[in-house]
């Protein structure tokens, strides 16, 4: 997909993956990546390796922005609303924010439901697409 | 219950909660002098002052215990100024009581004032992508409501949560306002009327959402032995404060933040940070939260109300929907929740807010909350939660 991240160092919108980094003494992972100091506070570990985070997870709640954010967001012209998701990743034990898919409503979700990490364009300007991870809905066979 | 570790609240003030958009300043003097006047203290024997401050208002913002301090007159008081967001105000109070306690100050003052602008909270300005508070609104057009709305389904998921009853909360907050001088909103609604709101962060409606507003609040605060000998024989007191943060691995996910902590590494702890907050302060004041006869928490939305209840021990994890229909939360009930009217009818003024919630507990507690008093209340707990890992309680009685 053309265009670049609209955040450097957060996800490879190739794989697409959302990138962060795992201690090397006590295996806690952190997203956004952390890397001076491990922030477990019994931890003095200061060495982590580059991961890169479960491209699956499980909806740990969602809701919408019926009205427009304000700025630095971006909005599409005219607003549409859309739909946020907190997914729970069980391999890290994290819960991460991300947009809903284009087109994805709060009707389309469910707590405990499963959303799969794809790559889409948050909004263009003259430098180009920014591009930014959002979660679809994996549908029931 | 008062202690040695108690302080006492003699003297309480607001200015109204509106939206003028006049100088935080202005504001902040009116309380003080308010809770001046109501403390029967004269401002230059105040050997302590401790701001509260705005990030909104420029420079004197952040310096907000100076800037009242020279608004008032300079008087050679000590000062400081605290910032931690919506829990700034209870870092002031918590500032002003470890003076007295550690017998450097015998009276202080405690003020926090706001001016806001219109609509959503937004980060101040400027690029800046190594701020989380910036980048949230960036990449995700994550607000404030989004967050109030992810705990809001999840209430609905996991409890059973319905839309009636958040409109219930809101409904119920507006009647208690209704005859609080100092409330922004003092209009009484209807389930149809909330349920007719527009959607603004689903399940949340317009009128289940707290809005942001100008307002001050002030509270004079000094030691026993000082209330003793300014006449005043059985003062509220404040018996304990919690200004904690969270445990690693904080599992809930919180503004602005995109991810919780990691619990690969460390497994969660008991308590969630939001139900770690109230509970240091009952510890602190020797308090079992069945002894509360009413509680201000930060109802930033009608649904955190509900998760309140639970966090500050009014009810078991999954029961605060039963607390609620069962009508104990309201004035008149077992435990009234936000007799003030909460932030539903006030409005957020960020760092008068705590300081507003003190104010409000010191006027039940004396039985002087006129058209929304607690009947024979004693003990009064309140709680906040500010952005980026700031807890905030306090548990008062009399």
């Amino acid at each position: 997909m053309a265009g670049v991240p609209v955040v450097e160092g957060f996800f490879d919108p190739s794989v697409p993956a959302l990138l962060g980094t795992r201690c090397t003494e006590c295996a806690t992972v952190f997203f956004p990546a952390e890397r001076s100091w491990c922030r477990n506070p019994r931890c003095e570990s200061t060495t982590f390796d580059e991961v890169e985070l479960s491209r699956e997870g499980t909806v740990w709640s969602f809701t919408d922005a019926q009205y427009q954010p304000p700025p630095p967001y971006v909005p599409a012209d005219p607003y549409v609303p859309f739909a946020i998701v907190a997914v729970e990743l069980a391999a890290e034990g994290i819960v991460v924010l991300g947009q809903a898919a284009d087109g994805v409503t709060v009707a389309d979700l469910a707590v405990g439901g499963r959303v799969k990490l794809i790559t889409e364009t948050l909004y263009s300007d003259d430098d180009g697409d920014k591009l930014v991870w959002r979660w679809r809905p994996i549908k029931e066979a | 219950m008062a202690s040695k570790r108690s302080v006492a609240v003699i003297g309480a003030g607001m200015h109204p909660w509106g939206k003028w958009g006049r100088n935080f300043v202005e504001y902040g003097v009116v309380a003080a002098r308010a809770a001046l006047a109501d403390a029967g203290v004269a401002w230059t024997d105040i050997d302590f002052v401790a701001g509260a401050d705005t990030i909104r208002n420029g420079y004197p913002g952040f310096i907000a215990g100076a800037t009242f301090a020279q608004a008032l007159g300079w008087s050679g008081a000590r000062v400081s100024s605290s910032y931690a967001a919506c829990a700034s105000g209870v870092q002031a109070i918590a500032s002003a009581r470890a003076q007295i306690l550690a017998g450097l100050s015998e009276v202080a003052l405690v003020v926090g004032a706001d001016t806001t602008p219109k609509g959503f909270f937004k980060p101040v300005g400027g690029d800046r992508p190594d701020d989380p508070d910036w980048l949230r609104f960036h990449v995700l057009g994550a607000t404030n409501p989004t967050y109030f709305g992810l705990y809001a389904q999840r209430r609905v998921a996991i409890h059973g949560a319905t839309e009636e009853d958040f409109a219930q909360v809101k409904v119920k907050n507006a009647a208690h306002g209704l005859n609080n001088p100092y409330a922004r909103y003092r209009k009484e609604v209807t389930i149809e009327e909330v349920l007719a709101s527009p959607m603004v962060a689903d399940p949340l409606r317009l009128l289940e959402i707290c809005a942001t507003s100008d307002g001050a609040a002030a509270v004079v605060l000094c030691s026993l032995d000082y209330a003793k000998r300014h006449g005043i024989a059985n003062p509220v007191t404040i018996d304990g404060i919690s200004t904690v943060t969270p445990t690693f691995p904080n599992a809930v996910i919180e503004m602005p933040n995109f991810a919780t902590d990691s619990s690969v590494a460390v497994a969660p702890g008991e308590r969630t940070f939001r139900s770690s907050i109230a509970h240091a302060a009952y510890e602190e004041a020797g308090i079992d939260p069945k002894d509360v006869s009413l509680a201000e928490v930060y109802d930033l939305s009608s649904a955190l109300e509900l998760d309140w209840y639970e966090d500050i021990g009014l009810c078991e994890v999954g029961e605060a929907e039963h607390l609620l229909r069962s009508g104990a939360t309201a004035l008149g009930g077992r435990v009234p929740v936000n007799p003030s009217g909460g932030l539903s009818s006030f409005g957020e003024a960020i760092p008068a807010q705590a300081i507003a919630q003190v104010a409000e507990c010191t006027w039940q507690l004396r039985g002087e909350a006129t058209g929304h008093q607690v009947e024979g209340a004693k003990v009064a707990v309140t709680a906040n939660q500010g952005l980026f890992g700031h807890g905030s309680s306090v548990v008062l009685s009399r």
